[in-house]
């Protein structure tokens, strides 16, 4: 009797495998699981759970990122083999196409609101922080606004860079600050010193005279106007005052 | 639903172990042992959703989660025998200390070959008395048979590892 089920009694101090019970919340879904990924802007961290990509960043290493995802979007999360089609999905979100899902469940209505709103941002245009706080509904929450993008937890993705403030400084950035921003924006093929030069005489928009439109400068619907057809204008008043429109697709003005 | 999720993950982390030594006692191997636990987990996890919150409050996990598992274990190993890989006692399996030596010596004597052997219907019952070390109450309720079924099927089991009885029946 004894010898056998003292036996049998020992096997009870078998412990599970060290990571078992993260595999097994992060297979339901509970927790999540992140990867690096070669990309245009270098190794990036990207972390994932059901609900789509809940997290990137540019870190120095696989330490840090699980540092900064603890710390900023407090949940747990485990190294992982990346899905199939995640690769070719960061690629094309990277150049300009919304294939991504994303996980945006941690942070408030305003700040899911700011970031859609930066996702409508075209590749290879810019918007002032003014702009997104108008088109959310709340034109005086600039600063407000750009806290929310400071926080953005999925940069590059979420394309909080091309937001910058309407007098050209580039502003914060969460994806590594104004030096990765500049970075990324050349990349994406915006002119900013052109950009920031006319922001430093106070010229904010262009008027096409053939078409009677305004638009923000980075606009892909004013690039086929002829120069001797380009007005720079300082305001939307003066815009209005000498006879153009908003344009519809940018909306420099509720159009 | 936030509460589920929450129970959940206290369920994983009290009951991991548990549930990795008995697919492990059930599969003769580390890596049926971990894919037991698992599917038990998720399996629960799944369940756990759709049930109305009351039925989650009052669940009595143990037990539950023991049928879970015989039953996932039994999908596994359905037509086959478990294959015994040996442990030896430096693996990182067990807790520190003595009773991880102890340990290791009987992953090596033989004791996971003796199971192994066991008809499934004798091995469950003798592994979740003894190595799970539920009631027999418990025992007949994971077993879904009554529990007179489940005491002599313990003591058949016994019987049949201390070699004492050769004339085996397989069902």
């Amino acid at each position: 009797m004894t010898a056998t089920t003292t036996d049998l009694k020992l096997l009870r101090g078998l412990r599970a495998p060290a990571g078992f019970a993260d595999r097994v919340l992060a297979s339901a879904g509970l927790i999540d699981r992140y990867a690096s990924f070669d990309t245009v802007l270098g190794p990036v961290f990207v972390a994932w759970n059901h609900h789509g990509v809940s997290a990137a960043m540019r870190a120095r290493d696989a330490a840090e990122f699980e540092e900064w995802f603890r710390r900023d979007v407090r949940r747990s999360l485990v190294a992982s083999e990346p899905p199939l089609d995640l690769a070719s999905k960061i690629e094309d979100q990277l150049n300009g196409k919304r294939r991504m899902r994303f996980d945006l469940r941690g942070l408030t209505e305003f700040e899911r609101a700011v970031l859609m709103k930066a996702l409508e941002i075209p590749r290879g245009q810019v918007r002032p922080y003014g702009w997104i706080a108008r088109e959310i509904g709340h034109p005086n929450a600039v600063r407000a606004v750009g806290t929310a993008l400071a926080n953005n937890p999925i940069p590059y993705f979420i394309p909080c860079h091309r937001v910058i403030r309407s007098d050209g400084v580039l502003g914060n950035y969460s994806g590594g600050g104004p030096e990765a921003k500049k970075q990324i924006l050349t990349l994406e093929g915006v002119r900013l010193p052109r950009i920031q030069e006319l922001a430093r005489h106070g010229l904010r928009y262009e008027g096409v005279r053939s078409t009677k439109i305004y638009c923000y400068p980075t606009c892909h619907h004013g690039r086929r106007a002829l120069e001797k057809n380009i007005v720079w204008l300082h305001n939307a008043a003066e815009a209005k005052a000498k006879g153009f429109r908003p344009c519809k697709s940018c909306r420099p003005e509720a159009a | 639903m936030d509460g589920v999720e929450r129970v959940f993950e206290r369920m994983v982390h009290e009951h991991q172990d548990r549930l990795y030594a008995l697919g492990y006692a059930l599969t003769g191997n580390r890596h049926d042992a971990e894919e037991v636990a698992q599917d038990t987990l998720l399996r629960a996890y799944r369940a756990l959703l759709t049930y109305p919150p009351d039925r989650v409050r009052d669940l009595k996990q143990r037990a539950w989660l023991h049928r879970i598992a015989v039953n996932v274990a039994r999908n596994r190993y359905r037509g086959l025998r478990p294959t015994v890989v040996e442990l030896n006692g430096s693996e990182p399996d067990a807790a520190p200390g003595p009773e991880a030596q102890a340990l290791g010596r009987v992953l090596m004597n033989g004791v996971m070959t003796g199971l192994a052997s066991l008809p499934p219907r004798y091995r469950e019952a003798v592994v979740l008395r003894y190595v799970q070390d539920l009631s027999y109450g418990e025992v007949a309720e994971a077993l879904d048979v009554p529990v007179g079924t489940a005491k002599s099927d313990v003591h058949r089991a016994l019987k049949m590892l201390r070699g004492e009885n050769h004339d085996r029946h397989d069902d």
